[in-house]
């Protein structure tokens, strides 16, 4: 019932090729992480700003971000946009579907990190003859960014786990689609794919136990 | 100077400034007292346009505050304020706390603005704290680090609304004392206050708001010795 023979040598010697493309999966998540907060930033101005439109806007971004399945937005960004006659590569395409998704979910943990900085930093701010656009750069955001600091590392780690959705649109050179590039060339399945749950967990661990060393050290006050 | 012509201010159906006139020359240091809900702290906040008011004038030096022209950012420049919270900045320390808006709204250099800001708090007794990160100091300190703060744009005018009413009692007299080294050094003030004795010590003029309206106006001496109101009789007596 049971004659599965495990060959870790012979998927072993694939490691080099499965670490390249975990270099491809950290490049995809921190790139759609670095966009990712500037839009969500963007977002979460447009929020702000007292333009029905632009909230709008924001708001209907953060609702569909958060509430479809993130394999919808990363097909969107490629079958979707593709019907129009826009064709993306799997790079740019999953690249694009989870900087969206990321943009979503930071603007709403921007949203409550604002909630927890007081209306009257802002006034103190105003007080000092600040514009608002400067009580915002130099008091607000700072704040805003570091109490996020923490949902942001999960964001991170939920981007880096979302890479793998992107075999879905022909990625085949991130370490999801390495992987199953092997498997179909040595049918060992089990071995390879436990080596890269193994390579992802060791990636998203070090970014955690990263991101709170960093906290720890950085924002001590 | 600073002119307060019919002022009249509502939040809603409440109306929190009845008609209030007021005139403050150069150098002058003047305290409001009064019970909470007199207005007292909603005409501060209107002086220097933090909020908009119903009817009557306001101006500083010649500029009309709520006028739609006037541009409130620089008009703010040359009036401080301080608040009963002191709204330190918790991520900036205390020195970059001071240099901030000396560096983004006056356009200084950083090393003039940290000539200024260090002149400033070792003025207000934090030479000290310099790097320290504002939650790491005690009440006291952070108010002072806020006046400091609100000097470091040498303003012409200060307000200030109730600065020591947050205050643990220990930490009010260093508070008070650096207001009154202010008032001596001659800077045009506005003080609300519950400190009598303060008041009765430091000011010039001392009005008494009571709902909405300034009922009475005078010399410390008439006012906490000789009151005319009845109302403030009875404050005073309460307070007493």
């Amino acid at each position: 019932m049971f004659d599965y023979t495990f060959q870790w040598k012979q998927v072993l010697a694939r490691l080099p090729k499965m670490l390249d493309g975990a270099m491809v999966t950290m490049e995809v998540a921190v790139l759609s992480m670095l966009i990712g907060i500037v839009l969500a930033i963007v977002l979460t101005v447009m929020r702000r700003s007292g333009s029905r439109p632009l909230a709008a806007f924001a708001t209907t971004w953060v609702e569909v971000a958060r509430n479809t399945p993130a394999l919808f937005q990363i097909y969107m960004a490629h079958f979707g946009i593709a019907s129009f006659g826009i064709h993306f590569s799997p790079f740019t395409s999953l690249l694009i579907g989870i900087t969206f998704n990321n943009a979503g979910y930071l603007a709403e943990n921007f949203r409550g990190a604002l909630k927890a900085i007081p209306e009257t930093q802002t006034r103190a701010g105003r007080s000092l003859g600040m514009t608002s656009s400067q009580s915002f750069r130099f008091i607000i955001l700072p704040q805003m960014l570091r109490i996020a600091f923490l949902p942001m590392t999960n964001q991170m780690v939920w981007a880096i786990l979302m890479t793998s959705l992107g075999v879905t649109v022909g990625m085949n050179t991130d370490l999801y689609g390495v992987t199953q590039d092997l498997n179909a060339l040595t049918f060992r399945t089990f071995e390879l794919f436990a080596i890269a749950g193994v390579i992802f967990y060791i990636i998203t661990k070090v970014i955690t136990l990263g991101a709170r060393l960093a906290a720890a050290r950085l924002f001590r006050y | 100077m600073i002119e307060i012509q019919n002022v009249r201010k509502s939040f809603g159906q409440l109306e929190v400034l009845k008609g209030i006139d007021l005139n403050v020359a150069k150098g002058e240091v003047v305290t409001v007292i009064g019970g909470s809900g007199s207005g007292k702290s909603t005409l501060l906040t209107c002086i220097n346009g933090l909020e908009p008011i119903d009817s009557g004038k306001i101006i500083v030096d010649g500029t009309e505050v709520h006028a739609k022209s006037t541009d409130l950012n620089k008009l703010r420049q040359k009036i401080g304020i301080v608040f009963q919270q002191w709204n330190a900045f918790p991520h900036l320390t205390v020195l970059e706390n001071v240099t901030l808006a000396p560096r983004k709204v006056l356009g200084m250099s950083k090393a003039d603005a940290e000539a200024i800001a260090e002149k400033q708090l070792k003025h207000v007794g934090l030479g000290d704290k310099l790097s320290t990160h504002p939650t790491r100091l005690s009440g006291g300190q952070q108010q002072r680090m806020a006046i400091a703060r609100a000097l470091a744009m040498s303003p012409d005018y200060m307000l200030f609304d109730e600065v020591t009413s947050a205050l643990d009692p220990q930490l009010v007299g260093e508070v008070l004392e650096t207001l009154k080294m202010l008032a001596e050094e001659g800077m045009t003030m506005i003080l609300v206050t519950h400190e009598m004795s303060f008041a009765r010590d430091v000011s010039d003029r001392v009005a008494f708001f009571h709902q909405g309206i300034m009922a009475e106006i005078g010399a410390p001496e008439q006012i906490f010795g000789d009151p005319q109101h009845e109302e403030t009789q009875k404050f005073l007596a309460s307070v007493r």
